[in-house]
């Protein structure tokens, strides 16, 4: 049965493809950019682009949450958590990723107490069990996460707790959006929508694409038809003379988003003047900090924290892969140097990284071998 | 983590509002549905399950289409469910 219907798939991605081959101006090139690093993992896992016309490149942007967090706030997650009687609580995700000092392994291994959780409701819970510790949930994620934390900031209070607190890192997706169409490195004619963040911040939003950069956006959903039927609503848009914000994942995400979603965050946290991206640099107002209202629960006032800047080594090109200026492959220590096993840069470790993509479903691909050996 | 994972919804606590279980390709355990107070949930409903919050409520072929994508993704997805059961949300 499942033969069965990966064959229908095929065959309606092949029908999909070819339609978007006919909308191919002759001699034009076409560069979309997917903003979700899910989208990232599903584009090589399938192997979309090659369904897709030579004359379509799909360049990975900057939404994997693990992959933008520079190592200066891993460093200081790690100064937390060395602090006496600390719990420090993060997503698995983050455990694997290299600060100037190490990951949260390494720091666990020596000594520190650094645990892994799946929701920021089992840190509150690590919290009510261990009064005698203060326990930090090291936050992080773009608008599809940062709810949760919020809710889980709400209960905190609710609950009267004194020994929980957030060491916040969120970011935000439009001003990253933003920073990467005022980069001179790039021409792109088209963005695929995140799906996830936009159930929380909806996709009206996203009007100062079409408005301000004159190009087309479609939100899509996360299967591999999903992703070629968005890459066909953008052409069908460039060929009609259009561009406007569309929606393709509309079966799940509503055009005004979640609004409690957006309230919880909007009364715990605020925007920062600035934050720095790995890959990006510094970006105004594009991460949430905690509200002064909140303070007591806010790691970055209970404790000090170093907040030095570190650069990132020099053999890693994470922020161009960021930018979608580097394809993985491009990059000097792809492969070799940089594995999921032993990663030297962020977008080798999360399963969201466009190289840890790459580097687990890609490079399988006769086709991309081809073409990395040609660079 | 950024995974967005479909739910059954197989139980609403009386004395929790802010709660419901949910089946997750056979694991059973709470999550908080606070995000969605404006759509009343009953057993029987599919969401869309983020780091242990219901993020929106989805349609049963929606749910069961994203849940055999999820099963095809291999490592991440069997991460995200060893992660849920990890999970002691209350």
């Amino acid at each position: 049965m499942r033969f069965v219907d990966e064959f229908r798939d095929a065959e309606k991605a092949h029908v999909l493809a070819a339609r978007i081959a006919a909308l191919c101006e002759p001699g034009r090139q076409y560069k979309f950019m997917e903003v979700c690093g899910g989208h990232t993992h599903t584009i090589y896992k399938h192997g979309l682009e090659d369904y897709l016309p030579e004359q379509i490149t799909l360049v990975h942007g900057p939404g994997c949450p693990v992959c933008v967090i520079p190592m200066g706030r891993v460093d200081d997650t790690i100064h937390i958590a060395e602090q006496p009687d600390v719990i420090m609580t993060s997503f698995g995700d983050m455990m694997r990723v290299p600060g100037g000092r190490g990951s949260f392994l390494d720091s666990k291994a020596a000594g520190t107490d650094i645990r892994m959780v799946y929701s920021p409701l089992d840190s509150l819970k690590i919290a009510r069990q261990n009064p005698d510790k203060h326990v930090v949930f090291m936050a992080i994620g773009f608008e599809t996460t940062a709810p949760s934390t919020a809710m889980t900031l709400l209960r905190a209070e609710a609950e009267g707790l004194d020994n929980f607190s957030v060491f916040c890192n969120h970011v935000t997706i439009i001003p990253a959006i933003k920073a990467i169409m005022d980069s001179p490195d790039l021409r792109l004619d088209g963005f695929i929508g995140p799906g996830h963040v936009s159930t929380v911040i909806g996709c009206e939003v996203y009007r100062f694409i079409p408005e301000n950069y004159g190009l087309p956006i479609v939100t899509a959903g996360f299967e591999p038809l999903d992703i070629l039927q968005s890459v066909y609503m953008l052409m069908l848009q460039l060929s009609e003379g259009r561009t406007e914000v569309e929606n393709q994942y509309s079966r799940v995400v509503p055009w005004y988003g979640n609004p409690k979603a957006l309230s919880v965050i909007g009364r715990t946290m605020e925007l920062r003047p600035y934050f720095e991206w790995r890959g990006l640099g510094f970006i105004s107002h594009s991460a949430l900090r905690v509200r002064e209202e909140y303070a007591r629960f806010d790691a970055e006032r209970i404790f000090e924290i170093p907040g030095v800047r570190v650069a990132d080594p020099k053999a890693c090109q994470c922020g161009e892969v960021l930018k979608g200026v580097l394809k993985p492959w491009e990059c000097k220590v792809f492969g070799t140097a940089c594995t999921p096993e032993t990663p030297i840069g962020t977008c080798m470790v999360s399963s969201e990284g466009a190289c840890a993509a790459y580097y687990n479903f890609g490079r399988f691909s006769r086709d991309r071998i081809k073409e990395a050996s040609g660079v | 983590m950024c995974l967005g994972i479909p739910g059954e919804v197989v139980e609403i606590y009386d004395d929790r509002v802010d709660l419901a279980k949910v089946d997750v390709s056979g694991v059973r355990r709470a999550i908080n549905i606070g995000l969605l107070e404006n759509e009343p949930l009953a057993p029987g409903d599919w969401v869309l399950i983020h780091v242990g919050f219901a993020m929106s409520k989805i349609d049963e072929d929606e749910a069961r289409a994203a849940l055999e994508f999820l099963e095809g993704l291999g490592q991440a997805y069997d991460d995200e469910i060893a992660a849920l059961q990890e999970s002691k949300i209350d």
